[in-house]
């Protein structure tokens, strides 16, 4: 089923169906050119999608305003949108068409670790790159990968001692369970510890739980000062609401380093919601001036009014750190990309992002934050250009640039 | 003593969620022996009407019930357009429902989106010793176990249960006896479905919305139903007793996956000891 | 004409084997002619459609549903998995992996079968294991749950599954165009076994089970014997499509035995038509082929186009769109055929329970 791409742009939903329409590149001078194409693969449908869907606009929004200011090296920027629909099996599918049949120079796709554990052996073959635009438990070491979100040593090592100074030094954590929270509850373990704290209970949780009262009873029983929460997802949300109406904020209060990422705040009331200690790399209330500007834009590009978040803003500056690592190569093949990415800069919302050529990770800012009763987050403090120091201890692509796997991390 | 307190507490309401979840289709498929594979996704229907009427201003209890009869009658348009051609053909049922499942999951997601704010009720909390309690919980166990007793209490004597359980035995008979088959039907899936979205209505404010969120329940409450047995009511009532206690009780002392799993395991050992369910035996009933 | 069932016992015609013939030529010539991409997209069909001849098997020609035949998917999925991992010997791994599917399903097939439960007993308990299964896979993220160097890692799944190895020469493995000649011929073996097994003693005591239990143990047969035998044989082919899905995506994860998958492949089957071997493979092609393009076409909600297509199927073409079509194709041949003595011909009338039973 041929379908001609400009057709199937304006026929998508969504942001996608503006996404460089002619009369951008027209204005720009740069519609004759040969374009340059990325592809975006995200989970437009399915349980995944309330991280995707920010994400998808926020790239279509830096495509858009990349080509308004005359496309890279000359040339506009051709952008493919699929939907995984939150199966894994269409990642791999996709990632080989977009490798293949559309020739993406880069592919921006992937929101959990399982969908890129899919998709990087697929990169490797046909020798593509691979921007990996979301958070995770960290370790990968792979040349073709580059991941511009934090990884837990960034995340944690300036929230975790922040937690036991302000609540006290028993904590007791509570993690969705797969890989992810498994790794960042020992991060907190490690760093609770070391800030002279104690944790006194681990429990994780599939998925599909939503009744929290066995947990609850068994967090009453431990009488801990804080309760972590590593808990992600439609059905665990519940756990705010559960926990407000049993123990209660005012009594032991939360702290998590989840919350938020699937825009869970807009989800609860102001009193499940308010009072949660967190830290990111960006939230819409930053009062910094290009953190307003890009939410300013973003809201005005995308119609939408609700919160932005920090999955959209990581898709903005996945594209930006990119385009700028194009600049410097002069090429935007992926192999020269690949070679020219140590080093390359972007002031993205959230703070000067720079990519760390020993691991294709990025130093950045994270911020303090903790929810208000507005559905939002307050900026507590800043801390700036953290290394991802746990993917560090463990890769070194300048030493061994063939290396091609995720390491553990081991505490 | 505030220990035992606590589990009882537990194991009433994991039981009282059973029941919740599984009423509905005990009417559905127990008397009818029509697999509602949708039946997840009547509970979700059930829970986004009460959304949209709290969001009215309705008066949330009032919203619950006004959900279970929105549901009630999504209900009888299904059967009219799709189980009443099916009845008989188990396996098309079940496929058919499946798809309507799919469908409707889809639908929701399209309208409201693949997350929404949950109803709230807070209803504040109850202490026992140095634990808290929602007070909802309990209300929700009030709640589940006086809808049991009152659909009992309609199936077993009222003149409409009667007339139902008897079309339900001997279709044939009640007809030449001058019942509406047609219309019997009908009404009893309606009612199923009712309770359903009721049950869907009244579990909304605790787990939140999602239009996933049936799928989370279809198993346990086929489980449930099954292990029950011949006597629908009757079954669904001991067999919610029995994985409610393994739940509650395994969820508490180990972790939910031990609880949740240890659950299918009692289904499949009792389903290999009494193939025909708890009730069985009786070959029949309430 | 009877090319699209093969509901007879007797060997098929050879207009079936040209048949055969040329589809298997087309199949090993296609990755000549297109990108690796669609050569990777195809064989994932091969793949689905192995599992889905595992259910419509057991179901169409056994009277067995089985909603679980993605617990040994995963079974054997996850089997390649560690021991390749393990051993470092991926022809070992293959054949251990089919071993313990079937292993796997003669544990639980004893235990329903020879315990007499009923049909949708059967089915519904199938699929509780299934779900068991996943939910106990699910659960194994802690690193604790390690079988000998390689960690189960739970939900996200095993992610460096290797590729397959040439028997003859470990060191060489096979890319993705060696996996899709693998994948069909693994489906052609499968497809025609199957079919030469309706003509034989087995095959047919099963297809007498299937329309008449009570008759078949009246007759002298232990039907326990012969549906634990399908069954244990549907586990192998089951087990075998997991290892392919291994090798096909580099990857096992837990979402292969929920309930989506388990019901995915029924319906797979229901649309082509369970009661033909030719017709799961055709369900599957389109079922999947439609999923992978509404991903591209961005029309939204991609369940609310595969539930309407489910219920339409179940209401309108309830044996599936092989038979249906059979049954077109044989009518407009007869039609042709009888000319204005069409009332005179003989079998023109359709009978009551329509062309075969379906």
């Amino acid at each position: 089923m041929r379908i001609n791409r400009r057709q199937f742009f304006r026929t998508t939903t969504g942001a996608l169906g503006f996404a460089s329409m002619p009369m951008l590149l027209k204005s720009a001078g740069i519609a004759a050119e040969e374009p340059i194409r990325i592809a975006n693969i995200l989970d437009k449908t399915g349980g995944l999608n309330i991280y995707s869907l920010k994400q998808i606009k926020a790239i279509a929004l830096a495509v858009d305003e990349l080509n308004k200011a005359g496309g890279l090296l000359g040339r506009p920027i051709e952008l493919v949108f699929y939907d995984s629909q939150s199966n894994n099996q269409l990642n791999s599918q996709y990632m080989a068409q977009a490798l293949v049949k559309d020739k993406a120079a880069a592919v921006f796709a992937g929101v959990t670790s399982s969908s890129r554990e899919v998709m990087r052996p697929v990169v490797r073959k046909f020798r593509g790159l691979f921007f990996y635009n979301s958070m995770y438990e960290g370790g990968v070491c792979d040349r073709r990968h580059v991941c511009i979100a934090q990884v837990p040593a960034q995340q944690l090592s300036p929230l975790v001692p922040r937690v036991v100074k302000t609540y006290g030094k028993k904590c007791y954590i509570l993690g969705a369970d797969y890989i992810y929270p498994h790794t960042t509850a020992k991060w907190i373990q490690k760093y609770t510890r070391e800030a002279g704290g104690e944790d006194i209970g681990v429990e994780f949780f599939p998925l599909d739980v939503s009744n929290f009262a066995p947990a609850l009873a068994r967090i009453q029983a431990a009488k801990p000062d804080v309760v972590w929460s590593i808990l992600v997802g439609s059905a665990h949300n519940a756990f705010y609401r559960q926990y407000e109406s049993t123990i209660g904020k005012a009594k032991t209060p939360l702290a998590s380093c989840m919350f938020g990422i699937g825009r869970e705040q807009t989800y609860l009331s102001a009193q499940e919601a308010a009072g949660i200690m967190n830290a990111t790399p960006f939230h819409d209330e930053l009062p910094s001036e290009k953190a307003q500007e890009f939410v300013r834009k973003f809201k005005e590009y995308s119609g939408e009014q609700d919160y932005v978040g920090d999955y959209a803003e990581y898709g903005y500056r996945g594209v930006n750190i990119w385009a700028n690592a194009v600049k410097k190569a002069g090429d935007p093949s992926p192999d020269a990309v690949i070679a020219a990415l140590d080093g390359v800069q972007f002031e993205a919302p959230g703070g000067l992002v720079t990519v760390d050529g020993q691991t294709n990770h990025a130093v950045m800012d994270i911020h303090l934050v903790k929810t208000n009763d507005k559905q939002g987050w307050d900026h507590l403090e800043t801390f700036k250009q953290l290394q991802p120091s746990d993917t560090q201890a463990v890769c070194d692509l300048r030493k061994n640039p063939d290396d091609n796997q995720q390491y553990t991390l081991s505490l | 003593m505030v220990g035992s307190v606590i589990v009882l507490y537990q194991i009433l309401f994991a039981v009282s969620l059973f029941i919740l979840i599984s009423l509905g289709l005990a009417i559905i498929f127990g008397m009818m022996r029509v697999i509602n594979l949708a039946q997840g996704e009547f509970i979700m229907l059930g829970a986004y009407a009460c959304l949209i009427f709290t969001r009215l201003e309705i008066n949330f209890w009032l919203a619950a019930l006004l959900s279970g009869l929105v549901v009630g009658l999504f209900g009888i348009i299904v059967e009219r357009c799709l189980i009443r051609f099916l009845y008989g053909r188990i396996m098309d049922t079940l496929l058919a429902t499946w798809g309507l499942s799919l469908l409707m999951i889809g639908l929701v997601t399209t309208i409201f989106g693949p997350q929404e704010a949950g109803v709230e009720v807070s209803l504040g909390k109850l202490d026992v010793g140095e634990f808290s309690v929602s007070i909802y919980n309990l209300v929700l166990i009030a709640a589940a176990m006086g809808l049991l007793a009152l659909t009992y209490a309609l199936w077993r004597y009222t003149k409409v249960g009667l007339v139902v359980r008897g079309t339900m035995q001997n279709p044939d008979m009640a007809a030449a006896l001058g019942v509406n088959t047609d219309r019997c039907y009908m009404l009893t899936f309606g009612f199923g479905s009712a309770i359903t979205g009721l049950g869907g209505a009244l579990i909304a404010p605790l787990v939140g919305n999602q239009p996933t969120m049936g799928a989370f329940y279809v198993a346990k409450a086929f489980i449930t139903v099954i292990s029950g047995g011949a006597a629908p009511l009757t079954g669904t009532l001991l067999a919610s007793g029995v994985f409610g206690s393994v739940d509650g009780v395994i969820s508490y002392a180990s972790t939910q996956v031990v609880g949740e799993i240890s659950v299918l395991l009692v289904a499949i050992v009792l389903l290999r000891l009494l193939p025909t369910g708890i009730t069985g035996r009786l070959g029949g009933g309430v | 004409m009877r090319l699209i069932s093969a509901e007879d016992c007797e060997a098929p015609v050879p207009l079936w084997w040209a048949l055969v013939a040329v589809a298997a030529v087309i199949g090993f010539a296609l990755p000549s002619f297109v990108g690796l991409d669609v050569v990777m997209s195809t064989s994932i069909i091969f793949v689905y459609a192995i599992l889905t001849l595992s259910m419509s098997y057991l179901w169409g020609y056994c009277g067995m549903l089985s909603f679980g035949q993605t617990a040994m998917y995963g079974v054997g999925g996850y089997a390649y998995a560690v021991i390749a991992l393990n051993s470092g010997n991926t022809t070992i791994a293959v054949f251990a992996a089919v071993f313990l599917g079937c292993l796997f399903a003669l544990v639980i097939g004893y235990f329903m079968i020879y315990g007499r439960i009923s049909k949708i007993y059967f089915t519904v308990i199938t699929l509780v294991i299934t779900v068991v299964l996943e939910k106990a896979v699910r659960a194994t993220s802690d690193e604790r749950f390690t079988i000998g160097s390689v960690p189960l890692r739970g939900q996200n799944g095993i992610s460096n599954v290797p590729d397959l190895q040439f028997p003859w020469d470990p060191s060489q493995t096979l890319f993705l165009d060696g996996v899709y000649y693998v994948a069909l011929a693994a489906l052609l073996a499968v497809f025609i076994g199957l079919r030469l097994l309706l003509t034989t003693h087995f095959g047919r005591v099963l297809m007498g089970i299937r329309d008449n239990e009570r008759r078949s143990e009246l007759l002298g047969y232990d039907t326990r014997k012969y549906q634990l035998g399908a069954f244990v044989l549907c586990g192998g082919i089951a087990a075998l499509a997991g290892v392919l899905y291994g090798v096909w995506g580099n990857f096992v994860a837990p979402e292969m035995m929920n309930l989506n998958s388990a019901a995915n492949i029924v319906i797979y089957a229901i649309v082509g038509g369970r009661s033909t071997l030719a017709g799961p493979i055709a369900g599957t092609a389109i079922i999947q082929y439609l999923t992978s393009w509404l991903g591209t076409a961005g029309v939204g909600q991609v369940t609310v186009i595969l539930g309407t297509v489910l219920i339409v199927f179940v209401m309108l073409f309830p044996r599936g769109i092989l038979p249906t079509l059979g049954d077109v194709i044989a009518q407009v041949w007869r039609f042709a055929l009888a000319g204005r003595d069409r009332a005179k011909l003989p079998g023109a009338r359709k009978t009551s329970d329509g062309w075969r039973n379906a």
